[in-house]
C-alpha cells in the first residue's frame, strides 16, 4: 500500500461545494461554501477547515476522529453518520454535500443538537444488578456467554439508531414512552448478562421503555456505525414470548441458541399497557395515541372518557416479504406463529379502559 | 462590572473532568455521602478514556500465576527509568487488581480465560500477561461501567430522595475557566455552559481535577480538542505545582496515512499480537535498537522473538513489545536514515504473520478502524505508522496516598493524566487505565473526608468571579486581534517542530522565544460570532492554557540536560544517574513560569531490594549503589 496513495497526498485539494445547515432553534437555512478538499479526508476534516477559515463559529462536535466517541453524528445527504468515517471519496467529484442536524433532536446551534433525550432514558433504565453472594473477584464467566452481551456494550452512544426510528423521529409526542433502539439493547444487554441478578428486563422494556412501539423495521441496524445487530440480536430476542412452550419448535430452538441453560421468560402483560401503538410508516403517517399509547398523560386523558378526537391504534402490518407475502418458513421468521393483525403486544380481552370507539371520519379535517 | 448572569451552585466536591479517573473520583466521593457534581466539556461518556484501546494494567496473575504487585512494580520503575514517585507505584501496583474486580460489579465484561477468569494481554514493557481487556475498546468499557454506575446512584438516590441529581449531577458541555480561591483555600470554579455561553460558578471546598493531558498543543496527536491542558492550567494558577513537564510520550503507532487521520492510533496489541516493524528494504529492523538494559528481556533473533507467542516463558520477547519511547525512537531513527514509507512512517505488518480470520478477530476495531477510515484491509497489506504525540507523563504534583496538590493551596485533588510522578519519565502502555481507577478512587476519597474536616466554608471573593467573567468574554469583546485557529497552529508548529520528539538546546531556547511572542498574541485573540456554543470562542479560553503549559515543558526540556524516556536531547543523548535523582517543579509567579530543582522520593528499603545490582547500576549514582550495597549486607 501506500506507494501511489501517498504521493496522491501530496497533490493540492480541489474545491468542492457544501451545504451546511446554519442556525439555533429560532430558525436557520442551508448556507453554500465551497472549500478545499484533499486525498484521504473525511467530512468532519472539511468542517475543521471551514471553522479555520470562512466559519470560525460553526458549531459541530467531535472528540476522537476515529468513530469511537460516537460525538460527530450528523446527517449527510439526508443520512445520519458520522462525519468522521464519512470519506469524501465516497461522493462524486461534483456532487454538493449537504450536512444537516440529528433531526429527531431539537437543534441547539448548526450541527449540535441537545441530545438530552438519550440521557434520560439512559437514566430511567434499571442499572446492574450486581449478584447478591459473588464477591468481586470471584466473578466466573465464559467467554461464549459474555459476548452477546459484549455486542451491545460495542455502542459508542453516537444516538444514530435514535435518530433514525420512526417512532420519533416525526413524533414528538411519542418520546415520553419510547426508549428507543439504544436503550432496547442496554436492556438485552443485561437480560443475557450471565450474572445480573434481575430477572424482569424483558417485561421492563415492554411494560417502561415502550417496545412494544418497535415494529422491526431495522432502520436502526441499518445506520449503526458499530454494526450491532440491534434489531436481531436485540429488539427481537427481548420480543420473543411463549405461547405454548411445549408446542412451540422456535422458542425451543431460541432458548437453546439465545440463552444457553435458562427457559426463556414467560411474558407477562402488565395492567397498565396493551395495545402497541404501532407506528404508521405504512400507514400514510397517521399515528396511535392512548389506545396504544404507554403515555401516562394520554392514559390519563383517557380515564377520563371517551375522547373523540383520539385515535386508534393502527393495526401492524403484517411482515411480508418483497412478493407481499407472509414467509414461509416458520423456523427463519422471528416470531412462533403469523402475527395478530392487532399488534403482537395486544391481549384479549381488551382492558376496558382501553376500549375505545373511532368515529369513521376522525381522519377528515375538522370543519 | 456589567450585568451578568451566572447560575451558581453549591456542592461538597466538585469534580472536573468526566473521563476515567474523574468519574471513579466522583463515585467515591458519592459513596462517601457527599454531594457531588462531575464536570465536562464534552457530553457525558465522550472523554478521552473512551478511546483507550489495549487494556487496564492490573497483577491479577490470570493468565500467568507468576505475576504479581512486586513484578508488576518493577516494570513500572522500569518504564518510568525510575523518575516515578515509587508510592505511587507502589499503590498503583497493588490496588489495581481490586479497581479492576470492582468494575465487574458495576457491570463490565472483560474478555475471559478458559476457566472463567478476565482475560489478560501481553503489551509493551509488561513482563506477564496483565492487560484486562475487551477487544480493542477497552477504555469505552470502562468509561460506559463507571457511566452506568454513577446512573446506578442516581437511581438509588431517586429511590430515597425522590430526586436523581440529589446527591451526584453532571454538568455536560461544561467549561471551566477558573478556580477561585479564598485565601489559600480552594472556594469553587467558575466556567460556562457551552450550549448557551451563560456562566456558572461552583461554590464548593475541595475540587478535583481530572482534566486528563495537554495533547493540542502538537500538531500529530491522537488527543482530541478536549486536551488543551486546562487542568494543569489551573492548578498552576491556584498556587499548586507541575512536575515531570519535560516528559511527553510520543506513541510509537499513529497512522500517518492518509493525511486526514494522521495521528490516530493503531493499538499496540497490534504488535503484542504478533505484529511487526518493517522499514521500506523489507528489514524487521527493531533487533538494531534493544538497548543495553533490556538484553536481559528482549530477543535478538527473529526465531527466537517468533517463538515467544507460544512459549513466552522460554524464549525473550520479540523487541517490537519495547517501551514505547524506545520503539518510536527507533522508527524516528530509519525514518531519518530514509528508509521511511513516502507518507514519513515505518510499515507495521500483520497480515503477513496471521490469517484474515484471526486477525479479524482479535483486533476488530483496528480492522474496522482501518477499513473505513483508510480504505486499508490490514489483513492483506501493511499498515503506514508513525511516532503521534500521546499521553503526559507530567503534571499536578500530587501527594502519592490522597492526591492532594502541593505548593500553595488546599483543597485541591489531582488524579489521573493531569497528575504528575506515578510514571516518571515514561508510561508503560495499559498502565494509565489502571491508574485512573486506583487514584481517582483515592482522590475522591480524600477531597471527601477534607470537605468533612472542614470547620468553615471558604467563600467565594467576588471581586475574583468579577475578573474571571472579564476574563472570558474579552475575546468576543476584541475585534481586532488574530483568529484562535490560526495561533493555534502557530503553537502547534512551535511544539511540534522545536519542542518534539527529538529536542536540541539551541530549537528549545528558540521555541521559548516564539512562545513569549505567541503569549502577546494570544492576550489578544478575538473570537467572531457569539457565545451560544461557539467553538472559535471555546478555543480561544483554552490557548492560554495552551500556552502556559507548552512553557512549562519548553522550559524543563532545557533544563534536564540528558535523555530518559519521554524527553530525548540529541546534544545530551545519554541517561545521567545523576539527573535521576531530580525533579523539575514548575509553578506560577505572576503570569511566568518559574522552574525549580527538588530531589526525588527515595525508595524503601523492601523495595529497591526487588531490584537486581546489575539493573540498579545502570540507573542509580556509585553514591546510592554504596547505600544498595550496604542494605544488602545488612539483610544478608
Ligand atoms: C488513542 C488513545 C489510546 C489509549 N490507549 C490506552 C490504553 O490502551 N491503556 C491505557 O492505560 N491508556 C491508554 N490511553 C491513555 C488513557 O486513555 C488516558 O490517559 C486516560 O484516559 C486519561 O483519563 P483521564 O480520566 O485522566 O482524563 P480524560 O478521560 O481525558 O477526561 C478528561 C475530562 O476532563 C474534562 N475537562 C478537561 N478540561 C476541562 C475543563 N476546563 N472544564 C471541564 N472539564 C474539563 C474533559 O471534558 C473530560 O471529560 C490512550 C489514550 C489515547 C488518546
Ligand atoms: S426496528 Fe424498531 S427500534 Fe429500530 S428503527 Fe425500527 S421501529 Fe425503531
Ligand atoms: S446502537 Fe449503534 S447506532 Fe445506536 S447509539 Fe449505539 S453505536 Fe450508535
Ligand atoms: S469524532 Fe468520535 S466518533 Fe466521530
Amino acid at each position: 500500500m501506500g506507494e501511489q496513495k501517498s504521493q496522491a497526498a501530496g497533490k493540492p485539494g480541489a474545491k468542492r461545494q457544501f451545504r451546511i445547515w446554519r442556525g439555533d432553534e429560532t430558525g436557520g437555512d442551508l448556507q453554500d461554501y465551497t472549500v478545499e478538499v484533499n486525498e484521504g479526508e473525511v467530512v468532519l476534516d472539511v468542517i475543521h477547515r471551514l471553522q479555520a477559515t470562512d466559519a470560525p463559529d460553526l458549531a459541530c462536535r467531535w472528540n476522537c476522529k476515529a468513530g469511537k466517541c460516537g460525538s460527530c453524528s450528523m446527517e449527510i445527504n439526508g443520512k445520519p453518520r458520522l462525519s468522521c468515517m464519512t470519506r469524501m471519496s465516497t461522493f462524486e467529484e461534483t456532487e454538493t454535500v449537504t450536512v444537516t442536524p440529528l433531526r429527531t433532536f431539537p437543534v441547539i446551534r448548526d450541527l449540535v443538537t441537545d441530545v438530552s433525550f438519550n440521557y434520560e432514558k439512559a437514566r430511567e433504565t434499571p442499572a446492574f444488578a450486581p449478584p447478591a453472594d459473588v464477591a468481586p473477584g470471584d466473578y466466573r464467566m465464559q467467554q461464549v456467554d459474555v459476548e452477546r452481551s459484549q455486542e451491545f456494550r460495542k455502542c459508542i452512544e453516537c444516538f444514530l439508531c435514535q435518530n433514525v426510528c420512526h417512532v420519533i423521529r416525526d413524533h414528538e409526542e411519542n418520546k415520553q414512552a419510547f426508549s428507543g433502539p439504544r436503550f432496547f439493547i442496554r436492556a438485552a444487554e443485561l437480560d443475557m448478562h450471565p450474572l445480573d441478578a434481575k430477572t424482569d428486563r424483558k417485561e421492563y422494556a415492554q411494560a417502561e421503555q415502550g417496545l412494544g412501539f418497535c415494529n422491526i423495521t431495522k432502520c436502526c441496524t441499518e445506520v449503526c456505525p458499530e454494526h450491532i445487530k440491534i434489531t436481531d440480536n436485540g429488539i427481537i430476542p427481548m420480543k420473543e414470548r411463549v405461547v405454548d412452550r411445549r408446542y412451540d419448535p422456535l422458542v425451543w430452538l431460541g432458548s437453546k441458541i439465545f440463552r444457553r441453560g435458562q427457559v426463556p421468560q414467560t411474558f407477562v402483560t402488565s395492567a397498565q399497557q396493551s395495545g402497541a401503538a404501532h407506528s404508521a410508516a405504512a400507514h400514510g403517517g397517521v399515528h396511535s395515541h392512548a389506545g396504544g399509547s404507554h403515555d401516562p398523560r394520554h392514559e390519563a386523558e383517557a380515564q377520563k372518557g371517551v375522547n373523540w378526537h383520539r385515535q386508534v391504534p393502527h393495526p401492524t402490518a403484517a411482515p411480508v416479504d418483497a412478493n407481499g407475502r407472509l414467509p414461509l418458513t416458520e423456523l427463519t421468521f422471528d416470531r412462533a406463529a403469523a402475527p395478530s393483525p392487532f399488534g403482537d403486544d395486544v391481549t384479549f380481552p381488551l382492558p376496558p379502559e382501553h376500549l375505545n370507539f373511532a368515529h369513521p371520519s376522525q381522519d377528515e379535517p375538522k370543519h | 462590572m456589567t450585568e451578568t448572569r451566572i447560575e451558581r451552585h453549591h456542592y461538597d466536591v466538585v469534580v472536573i473532568g468526566a473521563g476515567g479517573a474523574g468519574l471513579r473520583a466522583a463515585i467515591e466521593a458519592r459513596l462517601a455521602g457527599k454531594k457531588t457534581a462531575i464536570i465536562s466539556k464534552s457530553l457525558f461518556g465522550k472523554a478521552h478514556t473512551v478511546m483507550a484501546e489495549g487494556g487496564a494494567a492490573a497483577a491479577m496473575g490470570n493468565v500467568n500465576s507468576r505475576d504479581n504487585w512486586q513484578v508488576h512494580f518493577r516494570d513500572t520503575m522500569r518504564g518510568g527509568k525510575f523518575l516515578n514517585n515509587f508510592r505511587m507505584a507502589e499503590l498503583h501496583a497493588k490496588e489495581s487488581p481490586q479497581r479492576i474486580w470492582e468494575l465487574e460489579t458495576y457491570g463490565a465484561l472483560f474478555d475471559r480465560t478458559k476457566d472463567g477468569k478476565i482475560s489478560q494481554r501481553n503489551f509493551g514493557g509488561h513482563e506477564y500477561p496483565r492487560l484486562a481487556h475487551v477487544g480493542d475498546r477497552t477504555g469505552l468499557e470502562l468509561i460506559r461501567t463507571l457511566q452506568q454506575k454513577i446512573v446506578s446512584l442516581q437511581q438509588e438516590d431517586k429511590r430515597d430522595l425522590g430526586d436523581y441529581e440529589a446527591r451526584i449531577k453532571i454538568f455536560a458541555e461544561t467549561t471551566i475557566t477558573e478556580l477561585l480561591l479564598d485565601g489559600e483555600r480552594v472556594a469553587g470554579a467558575f466556567g460556562y455552559y457551552r450550549e448557551s455561553g451563560e456562566f456558572i460558578l461552583f461554590e464548593a471546598p475541595a475540587v478535583v481535577l481530572a482534566t486528563g493531558g495537554v495533547g493540542r498543543s502538537y500538531k500529530v496527536t491522537s488527543n482530541s480538542w478536549e486536551y488543551t491542558g486546562d487542568g494543569h492550567a489551573l492548578a498552576l494558577r491556584a498556587g499548586a505545582t507541575l512536575i515531570n513537564m519535560e516528559f511527553l510520550q510520543f506513541h510509537p503507532t499513529g497512522m500517518v496515512w492518509p493525511v486526514s487521520v494522521k495521528g490516530i492510533l493503531v493499538t499496540e496489541s497490534v504488535r503484542g499480537d504478533g505484529g511487526v516493524l518493517k522499514n521500506s528494504d523489507g528489514k524487521r529492523f527493531m533487533f538494531d535498537y534493544v538497548p543495553d538494559v533490556f538484553r536481559k528481556q528482549y530477543a535478538d533473533n527473529e526465531e527466537e522473538a517468533d517463538r515467544w507467542y507460544k512459549d513466552p516463558d522460554n524464549n525473550r520477547r520479540p523487541p517490537e513489545l519495547l517501551p514505547r519511547d524506545e520503539v518510536a525512537r527507533a522508527i524516528n531513527s530509519e525514518v531519518k536514515a530514509g528508509r521511511g514509507t513516502p507518507a514519513g512512517g515505518v510499515y507495521l505488518d500483520i497480515a503477513s504473520r496471521l490469517p484474515a480470520e484471526e486477525i479479524r478477530r482479535r483486533l476488530p476495531s483496528m480492522y474496522h478502524q482501518f477499513k473505513e477510515l483508510a480504505d486499508v484491509d490490514i489483513t492483506r497489506e501493511p499498515m503506514e505508522v508513525g511516532p503521534t504525540c500521546h499521553y503526559v507523563m507530567g503534571g499536578v504534583e500530587v501527594d502519592p496516598d490522597s492526591g492532594a496538590a502541593f505548593g500553595a493551596v488546599r483543597g485541591l485533588f489531582a488524579a489521573g493524566e493531569v497528575s504528575g510522578g506515578m510514571h516518571g519519565s515514561n508510561r508503560l502502555g495499559g498502565n494509565s487505565l489502571s491508574d485512573l481507577l486506583v487514584f481517582g478512587k483515592r482522590a475522591g476519597g480524600h477531597a471527601a473526608s477534607y470537605a468533612d474536616q472542614l470547620t468553615s466554608r471558604p467563600k467565594v471573593p467576588v471581586a475574583a468571579v468579577e475578573t474571571a467573567v472579564e476574563t472570558a468574554l474579552a475575546p468576543l469583546q476584541r475585534d481586532t486581534g488574530e483568529s484562535p485557529y490560526t495561533l493555534q497552529q502557530d503553537l502547534q508548529a512551535v511544539m511540534g517542530d522545536l519542542v518534539g520528539i527529538i529536542r536540541r538546546e539551541g530549537e528549545l531556547v528558540d521555541a521559548l522565544g516564539r512562545l513569549a511572542e505567541l503569549r502577546e498574541r494570544v492576550a489578544k485573540v478575538s473570537a467572531a460570532g457569539g457565545r451560544r456554543y461557539n467553538p472559535g470562542w471555546h478555543l480561544a479560553l483554552d490557548l492560554r492554557n495552551m500556552l502556559v503549559v507548552s512553557e512549562c515543558t519548553a522550559k524543563a526540556a532545557l533544563e534536564r540536560q540528558e535523555s530518559r524516556g519521554g524527553h530525548t536531547r540529541e546534544d545530551h543523548p545519554a541517561m545521567d544517574p545523576k539527573w535521576r535523582r531530580v525533579n523539575l517543579v514548575c509553578s506560577l509567579d505572576g503570569d511566568t513560569v518559574r522552574l525549580t530543582h527538588k530531589p526525588l522520593p527515595k525508595m524503601r528499603g523492601e523495595l529497591i531490594s526487588l531490584f537486581d545490582r546489575a539493573e540498579l547500576s545502570k540507573y542509580l549514582t556509585d553514591e546510592e549503589l554504596a547505600e544498595f550495597d550496604a542494605l544488602a549486607q545488612k539483610e544478608s
